[in-house]
């Protein structure tokens, strides 16, 4: 069983490293925008208000909506990273993230060693890293490159890397920002073969995108995002409109 | 393979149940001790790649220390450098410990930043990288003392065994600064250039390079300073005293005084490092 649900969900970040005197000026000035005071007279953003929806098994969503809709923070709320300063978060299931490909990795250790190292970072031991490195070997598909340090990789390597140890975990909770888009299209048809396995049990994928040609391929759900709130959540034809012809 | 943290996560900004959530931290973190390890680890061949001493550079800029403040010192205080320099070993390297631990303690979460806004890592193993990064280090420098012993003739005493417990502290203590100075730092970036000037001022203050029998009637008064009481317990062991009684009281309170306040402001904030990191 994989749950997400989520009730009047909100995340607000104070801007601490700015000069808030100035920034208050210009919001009495503008009212209306997503800045605002909280009650301790500190300048946020309200980067999520206000969200409700509930991800079941199987669901494939894709979470899109311009830039700076709160996508990726909803993503990291999902993830456990932010907590909610309102509004109720339950998660189900293990979580897979693909939020930051570069995070968590060591440019200076080899493929195979990053891969050992991912799995401390998920609690398992040593042993339990190497039989997952041999795990990832197959599927990234990087041959000899796994024994180079990740910092000679290219951008497209380094993708099919994370994306290889985020799903030999076997999560019941993936979740993606767009940047793995990044593969090469062989790689992406295998990504979406290995993606449509993941999914075909209690799973859920939780993508966010600007390539409506995933959304339509990929996903079953589409939640629009605009400026912290949901403007749209339904089946991908409905919140997308009619898929236009290329 | 599953995965060890709990498979159910729930959040209710109105009942935030900080308390229990800090004790979820520190046990995942101690549960997850092999990623400490392995991250202080390649914290320090890192930072020695390619280079052919490693981190033994550290031992001989130690040495280079040594030799140059002992033979000064010794003639700048009128005191035999055979009796001098042993104890100064001692001072130095311990002094350098605890030094090094606080200044990184000021970057523990910092440091860490993308690792912290990518997965929901317990704050603790950053925490315990900084306390075994720092202890290797320690073992790095430890050998000096032996090799300084031998040199003079000064003997080891089981008396040196009691230094186990002042070491123990300075990890305790370590722990809890990196959690506490760490969160600070975070959220006000003006903190460690303070902590860095306060560590200058420390090391002239704390008996490191002068012996607290110099200071005369002022003696009874050092183990105030935190620094002094913590390195004492760890130094006068080593030079086969006990230290006194007045020392480790002191040194156990204002470790307990930094854990108390540490846990204090970790159960607070801790919800908070994300969006300060």
């Amino acid at each position: 069983m994989a749950l997400i649900d989520a009730a009047g969900l909100a995340i607000e970040f104070p801007l601490y490293h700015h000069n808030a005197r100035s920034l208050k000026q210009r919001i009495l000035a503008s009212s209306g925008l997503r800045l605002k005071t909280d009650t301790d007279n500190r300048v946020v953003v309200a980067a999520l208000r206000e969200l409700s929806f509930s991800i079941g098994d199987g669901e494939r969503v894709a979470l899109v909506g311009p830039n700076g809709a709160g996508k990726t923070t909803l993503l990291r709320t999902v993830a456990g990273v932010y907590e909610p300063v309102a509004g109720q978060l339950r998660v189900e299931g293990e979580i897979g993230s693909l939020i930051d490909p570069a995070a968590g990795m060591d440019p200076l250790l080899t493929g195979r060693e990053n891969v050992v190292l991912r799995a401390l970072y998920r609690g398992m031991t040593e042993a339990e890293g190497r039989a997952l490195a041999d795990e990832v070997a197959g599927f990234a598909g990087l041959g000899d490159f796994l024994e180079v340090p990740i910092r000679g990789y290219s951008a497209g390597m380094n993708v099919r890397l994370s994306f290889a140890m985020a799903t030999a975990m076997t999560p019941e909770i993936l979740l993606m920002d767009e940047w793995f888009l990044a593969g090469d299209a062989e790689f992406m048809a295998r990504a979406s073969e290995r993606l449509a396995q993941l999914v075909t049990g209690a799973q859920i994928l939780l993508i966010a995108t600007h390539d409506m040609s995933v959304v339509r391929k990929w996903c079953t759900r589409a939640i629009r995002l605009e400026g912290g709130r949901i403007t749209a959540d339904g089946p991908v034809a409905e919140v997308l409109g009619p898929a236009e012809e290329d | 393979m599953r995965d060890a943290t709990a498979r159910v996560h729930a959040f209710d900004a109105a009942t935030p149940r900080r308390r229990e959530r800090a004790i979820e931290d520190l046990a995942d973190g101690l549960v997850r001790w092999r990623l400490a390890w392995a991250l202080a680890r390649s914290d320090i061949t890192h930072r020695y790649r390619g280079s052919v001493l490693g981190p033994f550079w550290l031992t001989l800029s130690t040495a280079v220390m040594l030799g140059a403040l002992g033979f000064l010192y010794a003639k700048l205080f009128r005191i035999d450098p055979t009796e001098y320099l042993p104890w100064l070993s001692v001072s130095l390297i311990v002094w350098n410990v605890l030094s090094a631990t606080v200044t990184d303690a000021t970057t523990s979460l910092t440091s860490a930043e993308g690792v912290i806004r990518q997965m929901p890592l317990p704050y603790s193993v950053h925490a315990m990288r900084v306390v075994i990064r720092n202890a290797l280090m320690a073992a790095h420098n430890l050998p000096l003392v032996v090799v300084v012993f031998l040199i003079f003739g000064v003997p080891f005493t089981w008396m040196a065994l009691l230094a186990i417990p002042g070491f123990l502290l300075i990890g305790i203590g370590g722990f809890a600064a990196a959690i506490l100075l760490g969160m600070v730092c975070a959220r006000f970036r003006d903190i460690p250039p303070i902590v860095g000037s306060l560590m200058q001022v420390a090391f002239f203050v704390s008996a490191v390079i002068w012996k607290p029998e110099m200071v005369g009637h002022w003696e009874p008064f050092l183990p105030l300073n935190p620094v002094f009481a913590v390195m004492e317990t760890v130094r006068a062991p080593i030079m086969g005293r006990t230290g006194g009684i007045v020392v480790w009281v002191a040194a156990f309170a204002w470790t307990g005084l930094l854990v108390a306040t540490a846990w204090a402001f970790f159960v607070r904030f801790r919800g908070r490092i994300a969006f300060w990191v």
